[in-house]
């Protein structure tokens, strides 16, 4: 379970405060306006951003203190998810060898299966460059699955991605998010990928994220602060 | 934190090598009581060829930076590289140049005496400056021409709308950038040129025309007077740092000048274009022919090179890859604001003063001149490092911006992400920063001069020897050579850092 215990992380003038406890496995929506802050807990969870106070716990041990890379964590950002000068197979080896030695015959094996798994199949020696928006994505995420961390964030990942594209990415987000029973949140600002996705929503508005509520009903009767923000939309 | 223990060790390093031989200045100077009149005239002379050089400098600069600016032409883009040349032109090789246009028997003098004119003398004040001008008006043509490229498009078009009069024009859209961009380009010229010792070597001299450095020189080589070496060390110290200062503070925020492709699309280049082609080519002229020159003279030279000469280019390759090696190996750690900082210090410290200190401080241990090449090779690192660290800490904070945190969700390792990602990422600034310090330690004629002896001399110091005996041909075609090889050490570096650079 992750819980976010009276957390309150310092934005640029002012504060969000988070409250709440995720079950493993759930796929939340991180849902609100820009600028809200939705990034900026996403930052805190993978520990990019120090708390000002409060703590961050995975399975009853508070990791507030760790540095992100001692975090059960593994993100996708808005850009810059593999190294363009490396090809997919160093790019993924990465995720098992971070020390950046060989892979054994075995890790290979994975790797290759990875790939194939997010539709990649026998692209390992390609360079990101020479790949389209959304097969970075894919391979972006065969990383993930190769990285196998219980928790999962996404930070609008897919944001320059046609609205077809984004569809085929939230299925295989869905599918690497079940592969691994990963506790997924992504980061959007488009109820429809929320619907399309999320089981639950947390809203980030005035400050505040709050504590998930159930997709169906939130979009279908959404309080105050997200009817504002959704404007004349559903 | 492996990385940081790295990057401490390389500032301590590099703290420890120049504050060593200033402290072993200090500590042998004495004070100021050492100094004689002829010391106190040097000092005067140091500032007053600085300002007249940088004056000289920017003031040709403006001109010439406009007319590039406003016309466009075939070749354009040429002179504007080549502009940059100078930076990484060995000094010797200049100074040959500009002998073989204004010096004794030079074209100048030809063309006076053939229509019956008294001939020009070149050596004094006049030929110091010309030296310094001969580098600096590219450098402050360069800084100028940027500032010029980045006024914005509507600004020209707002100004030909309004049929803005080419008086108008100058105050609104030229003056406020000459008033902005030349005091931190004299600064910086300035301070290039309180440093000047070789120039003043071959073109200066004598009692009237001595500058610091070179009476520093002149105190260890010709009276052996250490103590005296170390007075005017702690002089050109105050100097260095006093200057160094005022010109951080004037050109914050100012490069080295880079501007080349975009011709502005402008509409007062009509009607000027006479006096622009003039000024032009009259720089043109003024920056190349020396050139020519050397590669005119130097070619018949080249098949009569000495065993000695040919010892003496092996000696500088030598240096200047030992050099590069160095002054990488301390700018990648120190790649970041606190780094390039603690590099400034290393600046404000001529090499010759770098050169006194390093000679007091191995004096009671070894005989000074057997370490000529290793001194030659560590100076010209440290004086090659803020220069490296400009070029590359720019590329190196990207790059942490762009992919730390991709670095940290991957828990890779600080191996793999310097050899996995830092070094193939750098590649291109690498290359460019090792071609500019390797030809810069290939032409350095400064700290080599104190040190060496007959046997363990460099290509410049050695095409100076030839001058001196008077040996013109020969060191015509050893400056050929020191051309071909610093221009040749730098284009390898360079196209080494290019070569199948993938984004």
């Amino acid at each position: 379970m992750l819980r976010l215990e009276n957390a309150s992380i310092a934005m640029d003038d002012r504060f969000l405060n988070a409250r709440f406890d995720l079950q493993p496995g759930a796929r939340v929506a991180v849902l609100g306006p820009s600028g809200a802050g939705k990034s900026t807990l996403l930052d805190a969870i993978a520990g990019f951003r120090p708390l000002a106070s409060g703590a961050v716990h995975w399975n009853k041990s508070d990791m507030s203190s760790e540095p992100p890379s001692a975090r059960p964590v593994s993100i996708l950002f808005q850009d810059g998810n593999l190294f363009p000068h490396l090809d997919l197979r160093r790019n993924l080896g990465l995720a098992l060898r971070p020390d950046g030695g060989r892979l054994s015959s075995a890790q290979t094996d994975r790797l290759i299966g990875a790939l194939g798994q997010v539709g990649l199949g026998g692209m390992e020696n390609r360079k990101p460059g020479t790949l389209s928006g959304g097969q970075q994505s894919r391979a972006a995420l065969a990383r993930v699955l190769l990285q196998a961390r219980p928790i999962l964030l996404l930070d609008e990942p897919f944001a320059a991605l046609g609205p077809a594209m984004k569809t085929e990415m939230l299925e295989l987000v869905k599918d690497v998010a079940g592969r691994l029973g990963a506790l997924t949140l992504m980061v959007t600002h488009d109820p429809k990928d929320a619907r399309a996705f999320a089981e639950q929503v947390v809203l980030v508005a005035d400050g505040n994220a709050l504590p998930p509520v159930e997709t169906q009903s939130i979009l279908d009767n959404p309080p105050k602060a997200l009817r504002a923000y959704l404007g004349a939309e559903d | 934190m492996a990385p940081r223990v790295v990057a401490i060790i390389a500032g301590l390093a590099l703290a420890l090598l120049t504050l060593g031989p200033v402290a072993a200045v200090l500590a042998r100077a004495n004070g100021l009581a050492a100094l004689g009149a002829g010391d106190y005239q040097a000092i005067r002379f140091t500032l007053w060829q600085a300002f007249l050089s940088a004056g000289t400098s920017v003031l040709l600069a403006v001109p010439l930076a406009r007319a590039l600016a406003r016309q466009n032409f075939r070749g354009r883009g040429l002179l504007i590289s080549l502009l940059g040349a100078p930076f990484i032109l060995p000094v010797i090789v200049a100074i040959l140049g500009l002998l073989a246009v204004f010096g004794q028997s030079g074209i100048l003098n030809q063309l006076l005496g053939a229509i019956g004119l008294p001939k020009l003398d070149v050596y004094g004040l006049h030929g110091v400056v010309l030296a310094h001008v001969f580098f600096n008006l590219p450098l402050a043509t360069r800084m100028l021409l940027q500032a010029w490229l980045a006024i914005p498009d509507e600004r020209f078009r707002l100004a030909a709308s309004l049929g803005l009069g080419r008086w108008a024009y100058f105050i609104v859209l030229e003056w406020p950038l000459v008033v902005r961009i030349l005091p931190g380009a004299f600064a910086i010229i300035f301070v290039i040129c309180l440093t000047s010792f070789a120039v003043a070597l071959t073109l200066g001299g004598g009692p009237r025309a001595t500058t610091v450095e070179l009476a520093i020189y002149q105190a260890m080589r010709f009276d052996f007077d250490l103590g005296r070496a170390a007075a005017l060390g702690l002089v050109q110290l105050a100097l260095g740092l006093g200057a160094g200062v005022a010109a951080l503070r004037v050109s914050l925020g100012q490069g080295f000048g880079i501007g080349r492709g975009r011709v502005v699309p402008r509409w007062d280049s009509r009607g000027r274009k006479a006096l622009d082609t003039l000024v032009i080519l009259a720089a043109a002229a003024f920056l190349l022919v020396p050139l020519g020159m050397v590669i005119l003279r130097g070619l018949p030279g080249l098949p009569m090179l000495s065993g000695g000469t040919l010892q003496a280019a092996l000696h500088s390759i030598g240096v200047a890859l030992v050099s590069t090696a160095l002054c990488l190996l301390w700018a990648l750690p120190l790649a970041t604001r606190r780094g390039e900082l603690l590099s400034l210090c290393a600046i404000s410290v001529s090499s010759l003063v770098l050169g006194t200190g390093l000679f007091l401080m191995l004096r009671p241990f070894v005989n000074p001149f057997v370490m000529a090449l290793p001194v030659t090779a560590l100076v010209n690192a440290l004086m090659a490092l803020p220069f490296a660290l400009r070029i590359l800490r720019p590329e190196a904070e990207a790059l942490t911006q762009d992919f730390g945190r991709l670095r940290a969700t991957l828990r890779m390792t600080p191996l793999a992400w310097f050899r996995l990602v830092y070094l193939p990422r750098l590649r291109r600034p690498l290359g460019f920063a090792a071609g500019l310090t390797a030809a810069l330690a290939m032409g350095d004629l400064g700290v080599i001069a104190l040190f060496a002896d007959p046997d363990r001399t460099t290509l410049p110091l050695q095409v100076y020897r030839l001058m001196g005996s008077y040996q013109m041909k020969e060191a015509a075609g050893a400056a050929l050579l020191l051309l071909m090889l610093s221009f040749a050490l730098f284009w390898i570096f360079d196209r080494g850092g290019r070569a199948n650079a993938t984004s």
